[in-house]
This record gives structure tokens, sequence and C-alpha cells, in this order.
């Protein structure tokens, strides 16, 4: 294995740890303010399918954008009148949205453009091209280093550095600001901050909104970044990934941010190399795809440290009297 | 012929008295849904193709989840379709069990053989299909490797494989063919985005054509061997339009064929096996406007010699579903 495929492999990484991160930031928000969100797969699928419908029908991929955020944020809105405002159960609800996006997404498509759920093929405008970061060609020359950053780090279409952003900016948020505190607190003991005069249900819809809108920044990525249009069922279970990756994460931004890059890695190795050979043992590539969950659930047996959720997460929050 | 006539006057009359009882046929989609620019999508011509020319009706069923299976055969044979045609290896199992509960009913299994006194199965010989599609990838190629991304990882892909790597050895024997495949669950028919992945990542070892037989993940397949300026090759449906100039040629199962005939027959389809190969044009490569600048002349008589000594028997492609090997690796 030499250098350049070593690039390829983390290139290919990249790309896709990037809706795994989006979907597992959104996750974290939605999470860390108390409301479970199982549902990050379909609304990523929903997001997915309005931003290509949009980009196809209008010929531009930030109006598809905007309408994927739109999507998402519809559904997010949902779940939070659901599980916030008429305190139902969060874990039903986002097995709801799941199979409402699944069944909407194809009977709109079919509606719409009669190719059973697909949308037409975009190209140009229609489609996030990729952005080829300053002086990538210039440092190409410089060695080791030079490689790496024109091959792994430059040459994303623009949603990639969004998500890269979303990491420092969501710990800044929940760890430095107000209204990060206050949103963990409402996920830890919301009744101390019903005590303080602050709203629990509005600090929690907030969450489900920007976890909404992350979701949909996945699902257009997802669409019109790394593929051409939208095919049914096109988020193939990357939602419930990056569930796993949050748990991985213990629910803090950096370490989900390895923990998306590392299952975009497996992802990405088994994607290379169908079967890796170490001496006699041959591993298939159905292993690598199964690592994530793997690894998922042996956190969760709290052999690497414990992993401990919210407090107060998948309980609604009822006022005493 | 009296004998044939007769019997074919019989076919007449209960046909006639079919339409008069209304038996329409229906047609079960598979999981890879009816618009799959391949598999489904070409039994779907078939369907309306005989809707277009006869005038009739039928029925039709769109498979949501494995469950559906049993209980979407019996409910179209209890309403009275007649043929039900369904495509996909996957309903073999369950035919077997519900065919001898409904002794009236005919049923075709489309890539599959059930063996059953009133099914019909129609098998595609797309190891042959395939094995033309390896000769012009071969011919194609200027790196020498070429790629082949399978959907789910089963047997029938498999088939297609097989007979690639054949195609490709038989005209390149120094040359390498790159396998991947999408997964192991239905979910690897419809991810389009791990088929780009894969189609990167055989790029990147050197592939400059790449066949993909994987279902809505081909459809990401071919979109970005087309980005990448490579050549890719389409599966089951013409897919040649969908990048034009730039998807080399489809290997092309005419589906549609085998759904227009068996509604045509009606209830008077026969059972038993039928073999749509390269002598009847069951399987072939499509070669249309939109590929024609692909084409040179010398694939184009490799492909015809190479058809013509299929046909004949002189060349042999292995079938790999027959003991689950390929002699070519």
């Amino acid at each position: 294995m030499d250098y350049a495929t070593i690039l390829q492999i983390l290139d290919s990484a990249v790309r896709l740890m990037t809706p795994l991160l989006l979907a597992c930031l959104a996750g974290l928000y939605s999470e860390r303010a108390g409301v479970f969100d199982i549902g990050l797969e379909g609304k990523m699928l929903m997001a997915a399918f309005a931003a290509a419908s949009v980009a196809a029908v209008t010929g531009s991929v930030w109006l598809g954008l905007i309408a994927g955020i739109a999507g998402s944020l519809i559904l997010a809105a949902v779940h939070g009148l659901a599980s916030i405002t008429f305190r139902g159960n969060q874990l039903i609800s986002g097995v709801a949205i799941n199979f409402l996006a699944s069944g909407l997404t194809v009977l709109l498509g079919q509606k719409i453009f009669g190719l059973g759920g697909r949308t037409p093929s975009l190209a140009g405008d229609a489609r996030f091209g990729p952005v080829t970061l300053p002086l990538a060609e210039t440092l190409r020359g410089v060695p080791v280093l030079g490689p790496f950053y024109a091959e792994v780090i430059s040459g994303h279409t623009p949603l990639v550095y969004v998500a890269l952003i979303a990491v420092p900016l969501t710990w800044w948020l929940l760890f430095r600001t107000r209204f990060g505190l206050r949103l963990r607190a409402v996920g830890e003991n919301p009744a101390s901050v019903d005590t303080a005069g602050v709203s629990v249900t509005r600090l929690r819809y907030a969450a489900v909104a920007i976890a909404g809108l992350l979701c949909g920044i996945a699902g257009a990525y997802l669409a019109t970044g790394l593929s051409a249009g939208f095919v049914k069922e096109m988020t193939a279970g990357r939602g419930f990934i990056a569930l796993a990756a949050l748990i991985f994460a213990k629910w803090r931004p950096w370490p989900a941010l390895g923990a998306t890059f590392l299952f975009g890695l497996f992802e990405a190795i088994a994607n290379r190399y169908p079967n890796i050979e170490i001496g006699p043992v041959t591993i298939p590539s159905m292993f690598m795809n199964a690592l994530p969950y793997i690894l998922t659930v042996i956190i969760l047996a709290g052999f690497v440290g414990r992993a401990i959720p919210p407090r107060a997460g998948g309980e609604p929050y009822v006022k005493e009297r | 012929m009296p004998m044939l006539k007769t019997l074919l006057a019989g076919a007449a009359g209960l046909a006639l008295t079919a339409g008069l009882a209304a038996a329409e046929p229906a047609l079960i989609f598979d999981l890879g849904g009816k618009f799959d620019k391949s598999f489904n999508e070409a039994a779907h011509m078939g369907g309306e193709r005989w809707k277009a020319e006869t005038g009739g009706t039928y029925k039709e069923l769109e498979m949501q989840s494995e469950a559906q299976r049993e209980q979407a055969l019996r409910r179209l044979a209890e309403t009275g379709a007649n043929p039900i045609v369904m495509t996909g290896f996957a309903f073999g199992d369950v035919l077997n069990q519900v065919a001898p509960d409904y002794p009236d009913t005919k049923f075709v299994i489309i890539d599959m053989v059930v063996e059953q006194p009133n099914v019909q199965s129609v098998v595609f010989t797309e190891e042959q299909g395939s094995y033309l599609a390896g000769i012009m990838a071969a011919m194609a190629s200027e790196s020498g490797t070429v790629g082949f991304i399978g959907g789910m990882d089963i047997p029938l892909i498999h088939k297609f494989e097989c007979g690639y790597r054949q195609g490709f050895m038989a005209t390149r024997p120094d040359g390498k063919v790159l396998v991947n495949y999408t997964g192991t669950t239905p979910a690897a028919w419809n991810d389009p985005v791990k088929g780009g992945e894969l189609a990167r990542a055989q790029m990147s070892q050197g592939a400059d054509v790449i066949y993909a037989a994987a279902g809505g993940t081909g459809i990401g397949v071919l979109q970005t061997a087309a980005d990448e300026g490579i050549l890719s090759i389409g599966v089951d449906s013409n897919q040649n339009h969908l990048h034009p100039g730039q998807v080399l040629t489809s290997m092309v199962k005419k589906v549609d064929n085998a759904v227009f005939e068996a509604f045509t027959a009606g209830e008077a389809v026969e059972p038993g096996v039928r073999v749509m190969d390269l002598a009847s044009e069951g399987v072939s490569v499509a070669v249309d406007e939109n590929n024609k600048d692909l084409v040179t002349d010398e694939m184009q008589a490799a492909v015809d010699e190479a058809t013509a000594k299929i046909v004949s028997g002189e060349i042999q492609v292995h079938d790999y579903m027959t003991d689950n090997t390929c002699p070519v690796s």
C-alpha cells in the first residue's frame, strides 16, 4: 500500500463521513436537550428528496439545499410537536417519521416526475461541484503534506466544509454559550431550568430545529453532492450508523468527528479491499461493514468507558404543580 | 398437422373464454421497484407493450418487503389473475409452496427455476451476454484493468461476474478484473452513493471500464464513471441513453419479451423451463446511437464472432450457478 492509495482511501473516507457527521451532530443537539431522535434517517431521506426535486426543477443546487432543509425541518416540527408539546413517546415518533419519509418520498416522486420515486438525473448547476481550496495546486509539490492537502483536504463539495466547520461551532455553542449551558441542562435536569425561569419547551424546540437543519444539509449532500439525484431509500441506513456514532462519541462534538471519520474509513477500506487477507485469515467486507455496530455494542456494554446518555433523555417534561 | 391445429384452436378458445371470464394477467415487481431503470423496468415495459398492442389490462403489484411475497401471490391467485408473472429469483421458494394450491392458475417466474406443473420458469443466459460485455470492455480498456460492481451478493449476480471475467480474460489474458459487491441485504440494490464510491475505488486502482449489475446502485456507478471520464456498462435494460457517449454498452436481458409473450399466451402459457439465450436473442449487448462512436469495427466484429461461436456451441460460457465456482479468476 503506497502513499497515493492511502490518500485515496482517506479522501473517500471524508466523503463518506460527511453525511454521518452532519446527522450525528443533529442527533447530538436533539439528545443533549433530552429528545431522543431515531428519525435522523427519515429526515435525511426527506431532505435528499426535496433537494433533488427542487434542484431538478429549478436547476439551482442552492435552491435545492434550501428545499432540503425545509423538508427536514417540517419532519423535525412533527417530531417536536409529538414528543415535546403532546409528550408522546419519542422513539415511536421517530419510527413514524422514518416510515413517513420512506413512503412519502416515493409517492411524491412518482406524482411529480413519474419515474417511480426517482428524480431525473441532475447535471451542471443542479449539483454541487468540487471546491479547490486556495494554494492546493501550488502546494502539491511539498512532500507528504502537499498531496495530502490537495487530495484529502481540498476538492470536496462545499457541504463537506460546512460539516467540518459545524464541529467547532457546535462545541463552542454547547460549552461556551449561555444557550448551550441551558440546552445541556434541559437534557439533564429540566426541572432546574424551569425553576430558573427558562422555557424548557422553547429550548427543546430549538434543539430539534437545529437537528432538522443539520439533517437537511446531510440529505442534500447525499442527493446533490455525492450522487446526482434521488433514488428511493438512498440513505441506506446512514441515519442509524450516525446514531451509533453518537453513542460511540458519548454525545460530544469532537469525538463525534472522530467516530464518524472512523466509520467512514471502515467503509472506504471495505470498498477498496473487499477481502482483507491477514496471514491465513481473510476478513470479508461484510465484517468491515458491520464493524460500526459491533464497536457501538462494545461501547454500550461498558468495556471502553461508559457511555452515559443525557439523564432526562426520552422523557417528556411535565411541569410540576 | 391437424393435431397442432386442434391444439391452437383449443388455445384460442380458451383465450376467448378467458377473455369473457375477464381473467387479467398480473405482474409482480420485486424489491428493486418498478422504475429501477433496469430489470423490473424492463418487465414493466413488456406489460405496457402488451397493453398498448392488445388493449387489455393487467394487475400489478410492487413488493415493499420480503414478508409480502406469499400474501401477494395468494391474493392475486384468489382474485382470478391468470397468468401471474413475477420478476426475480427471490420468489422461488414462495412460489414452490403456493403454486400447488392453485392448480388452475399459471405462474411465470423470471430468473429462477421452479419445478411445478403450472409454472413456467424463464431463465436468461446472463453469462453469455456478460461474456460479450467482457470482450467489449477488454477492447475498450486502455489500462488493461476493468471493474465489476454487483448489487446484492447472490449467486445470480456472480453469474454476471463470471461471464464477464471469461469474456475479458479470453480477449486479454494478461488483464485484471476488479470485483466489488455493494452489500448482502436488499438495501444493496438502492445505494447509489456507495455505488459511486465503489466506482471511484476501482478507478483509483486503474479500472477504466466498469460493469454495474446492481439495480439502482448502478445509477450511481454510471454517474460517477461519466463524471470521472471513464466508461461504464449498463445492465438489464438498455442504459446507454443515461450518459450518451459514456456508457460503452448495456447487457440487455429481454425481460420485456418474456413478460409480453407470457401475457400474450394468457392462460395457455406453457409450463416448464424457457431459456432465453443468445441464440433466441434473449440476451444481447446494446448498440444504438448513444454508443455507436465507442464501438469500433473490430469490437463489433469480435462480438459478432463470439456470438456465432457461442450459438454454435464452439465457445461454452461457464454458468456460475451450476456449481457456484468460476473457472477464471
